[in-house]
C-alpha cells in the first residue's frame, strides 16, 4: 500500500479523467499539475493550452503563473491573447477545461470574485479572468477543489461562472451548447451532475474518506449515485511521477 | 464617449510620426497626465515594471487604470494613491494569493476607494482588439449566465442582424497612453516583441500616446522570423532603454521571471507600514 496524502489523490483522480486526444485549457495549481501529470502517464499525446497563448506546451517544470517562460519554450505556438480566446476559446477548438473557484454550489456554478456584498465586500477575491468563457466554450469543464463547508455552499455569494445554472436545462435555455461541469474533483470525491437535474452527484469516493465526512465538509444535502464507486488509489507510477514533477518545480523556482 | 476625429489618436493626427527615443522620466513626463486613462499590459511576461515605477515617483494622480491581470505593479500603483478607478478581469498574485493592497482599497478605500470596472479575460482582450481596430465596442460570445453583467453596466447584449443570435457587446479600450515593455528598438525605433506577447500590441495601437520601454536598443533588430510582433516606429510615442525594465517579470531571451519575488510580495504587501517602507527605499528612493 502506497501512502499518499488526499492532496495527491485528487490531482491524481483528475489527471485520470483526461484522455490522450484532449485538447485541454490549463489553469495554475491542482489543474496544472493534473493536465501534465496526465501528458507525463497514460496522456503522452494530450495538447495543453494555457490562457497566455501557449499552444501545445510540455512544461518540464510547472510553472507558478499562467505566462511562465517555461510554457512558451516548450509550446508549438504562441498566440497573442486576443487570439487565443477568439479563435481558440471561442472558436470552439477545445474539449476540455479546468476551473476552480472559492466558492461552488450544488449545480457547479463558480464563484471567484467576492465574499459578501459585491459593493462592499468582505474579502475580494482576484476574479473571473477567463471563467465565464471557459465555462461555456469548453466542451466540458472538470472542476478541482477542496472539499469543505467554507467552499461548498448552499448559496454563491456571487455567481462568476455558469455551471449547470439553476438545473435541469438551464444551460440549453441560454443556448449554451456545451456540456458544462461533468466532473467534480475534491480531496474526498469525484461528483457527476445528475442526468436529469444535474446537481452534482457523488459517483466515487476516495480510499478511507467516509459519507460522514463528505458531508461535513458540504453545504448542502449530499446526493448519491445508487452505485457509488471506491476511487483506486494511486499507484506507484502516479505517485512517483507527481512528486518528481513537483520535485523539479521546487528547485526550478528556487534556482530562479 | 469619443466620436469621429475624437477617435483618432495623437499618433495617427501626427505627420512627423517616428517615434522618439527618450530618457524614462522624458517619457513619463511627457505622456503621462493626472486623471489619464492609463494601459500597462505584459500578459505575465514584458510587465513594465520601471515605467510604472517612474509613474508613482513623478506622484500621477487621479489615473484610470486598465490591465487584464493587474499584478504587483499595481498593487504598488493603487497602494501608492495613483489610481482612481481599475478595469480588470483578474487581479492576484499568479500562483500565490491575493494582491493585498489592492484588496485593501477596494475592502477598507486606503488609502483612498478604488472604482471597479470588472470584465473577463475575453471581453478584455476583445476591447482592445477593437480599439486597435478602430471600432467603438467589442462583440463576442460572452458572459453567458454570469452575474458581472449585473454590476458593470458596460456589459450590453447585441443581436446579431444575420443570425439573430445574442452576443455580449463593450466598449472598444481607448486608453489615452498605453505603456509597455519590449525586448528591443532599433535606432528609427522600431520596436520588437518575442515570446507571451499578450494584448502589448492591441494596447499600443488603441491608445492615443504610447511608451515602450526596451531592453536594448540596437543598430538593426537583426535575424527574426518575418512574423516577429513588429510595432513600426510611426505606430510609437516615445521609447525609453531600460534594461531590466520588467523585472520581477521577465524578458523573454534576456532573463527569467523572478519567481521568488513574487512569493516575498506576499509579505512586504500584507500590511500598509511594511509596503510603504518597501516602496520608499525600492521606487520612491531610487532614480
Amino acid at each position: 500500500m502506497n501512502e499518499y496524502s488526499q492532496n495527491e489523490m485528487m490531482t491524481i483522480a483528475a489527471a485520470r479523467s483526461l484522455r490522450n486526444e484532449d485538447i485541454c485549457f490549463v489553469g495554475i495549481g491542482a489543474p496544472s499539475a493534473a493536465a501534465n501529470l496526465a501528458r507525463l502517464t497514460h496522456a503522452p499525446d494530450i495538447t495543453l493550452i494555457y490562457e497566455s497563448g501557449t499552444i501545445e506546451t510540455r512544461p518540464s517544470v510547472l510553472p507558478l503563473s499562467i505566462g511562465d517562460g517555461e510554457l512558451c519554450d516548450t509550446a508549438l505556438t504562441t498566440v497573442d491573447v486576443p487570439e487565443m480566446f477568439r479563435y481558440w476559446l471561442q472558436g470552439g477548438r477545445i474539449t476540455v477545461g479546468f476551473l476552480g473557484g472559492a466558492q461552488i454550489d450544488r449545480f457547479a456554478n463558480l464563484n471567484t470574485t467576492v465574499m459578501g456584498d459585491y459593493q462592499h465586500p468582505k474579502v475580494r477575491l482576484p476574479g473571473g479572468g477567463g471563467a465565464p468563457e471557459i465555462a461555456t466554450h469548453c466542451g466540458e469543464v472538470f472542476i478541482i477543489m477542496q472539499h469543505s463547508r467554507r467552499s461548498f455552499v448552499d448559496k454563491l455569494d456571487f455567481m462568476t461562472s455558469l455551471g449547470h445554472g439553476e438545473g435541469g436545462g438551464h444551460r440549453q435555455r441560454q443556448s449554451v451548447k456545451t456540456r458544462g461541469p461533468t466532473r467534480l474533483i475534491t480531496d474526498l470525491c469525484i461528483f457527476e451532475p445528475d442526468p436529469e437535474t444535474r446537481e452534482m452527484t457523488v459517483m466515487s469516493i476516495h480510499p478511507g474518506v467516509s459519507r460522514e465526512q463528505i458531508q461535513d465538509n458540504t453545504g448542502w444535502n449530499v446526493r448519491y449515485a445508487s452505485h457509488v464507486q471506491s476511487t483506486p488509489s494511486p499507484d506507484a507510477a502516479e505517485l512517483s511521477v507527481l512528486r518528481e514533477l513537483h520535485a523539479r518545480t521546487r528547485a526550478a523556482h528556487a534556482a530562479s | 464617449m469619443a466620436t469621429g476625429l475624437d477617435q483618432l489618436s495623437e499618433k495617427q493626427m501626427t505627420v512627423s510620426g517616428r517615434a522618439r527615443i527618450v530618457s524614462l522620466h522624458e517619457a513619463v513626463a511627457q505622456c503621462v497626465r493626472d486623471g489619464d486613462v492609463v494601459a500597462m499590459e505584459g500578459f505575465t511576461h514584458l510587465i513594465p515594471y520601471a515605467a510604472g515605477h517612474e509613474v508613482i515617483r513623478q506622484q500621477r494622480k487621479h489615473l484610470t487604470l486598465i490591465r487584464m491581470t493587474p499584478d504587483i505593479l499595481y498593487d504598488q500603483l493603487i497602494g501608492m494613491g495613483c489610481a482612481d478607478k481599475l478595469m480588470f478581469s483578474w487581479g492576484g498574485n499568479p500562483g500565490v494569493g491575493s494582491l493585498h493592497r489592492f484588496r485593501d482599497a477596494v475592502e477598507h478605500s486606503w488609502p483612498q476607494p478604488l472604482i471597479l470596472e470588472e470584465h473577463s479575460h475575453a471581453a478584455m482582450a476583445n476591447a482592445y482588439d477593437a480599439g486597435a481596430a478602430g471600432l467603438p465596442c467589442a462583440v463576442f460570445r460572452g458572459y453567458v449566465g454570469a452575474e458581472l453583467r449585473r454590476v458593470n453596466a458596460n456589459i450590453k447584449t447585441i443581436e446579431c442582424p444575420f443570425t439573430g443570435e445574442q452576443l455580449a457587446a463593450v466598449p472598444a479600450i481607448r486608453p489615452d497612453v498605453a505603456i509597455v515593455h519590449a525586448q528591443k528598438a532599433d535606432r528609427r525605433g522600431n520596436v520588437m516583441f518575442e515570446g507571451i506577447v499578450g494584448v502589448q500590441k492591441q494596447a499600443v495601437l488603441a491608445a492615443r500616446r504610447s511608451i515602450v520601454t526596451v531592453e536594448e536598443i540596437v543598430d538593426d533588430l537583426g535575424p527574426r522570423s518575418s512574423n516577429a510582433v513588429i510595432l513600426p516606429s510611426w505606430t510609437v510615442t516615445v521609447i525609453a532603454c531600460v534594461p531590466k525594465g520588467a523585472h520581477p517579470s521577465y524578458a523573454h531571451g534576456y532573463y527569467p521571471r523572478d519567481n521568488n519575488f513574487y512569493i516575498a510580495w506576499d509579505k512586504i504587501a500584507r500590511d500598509r507600514d511594511g509596503f510603504l517602507a518597501w516602496m520608499q527605499t525600492h521606487v520612491l528612493d531610487r532614480r
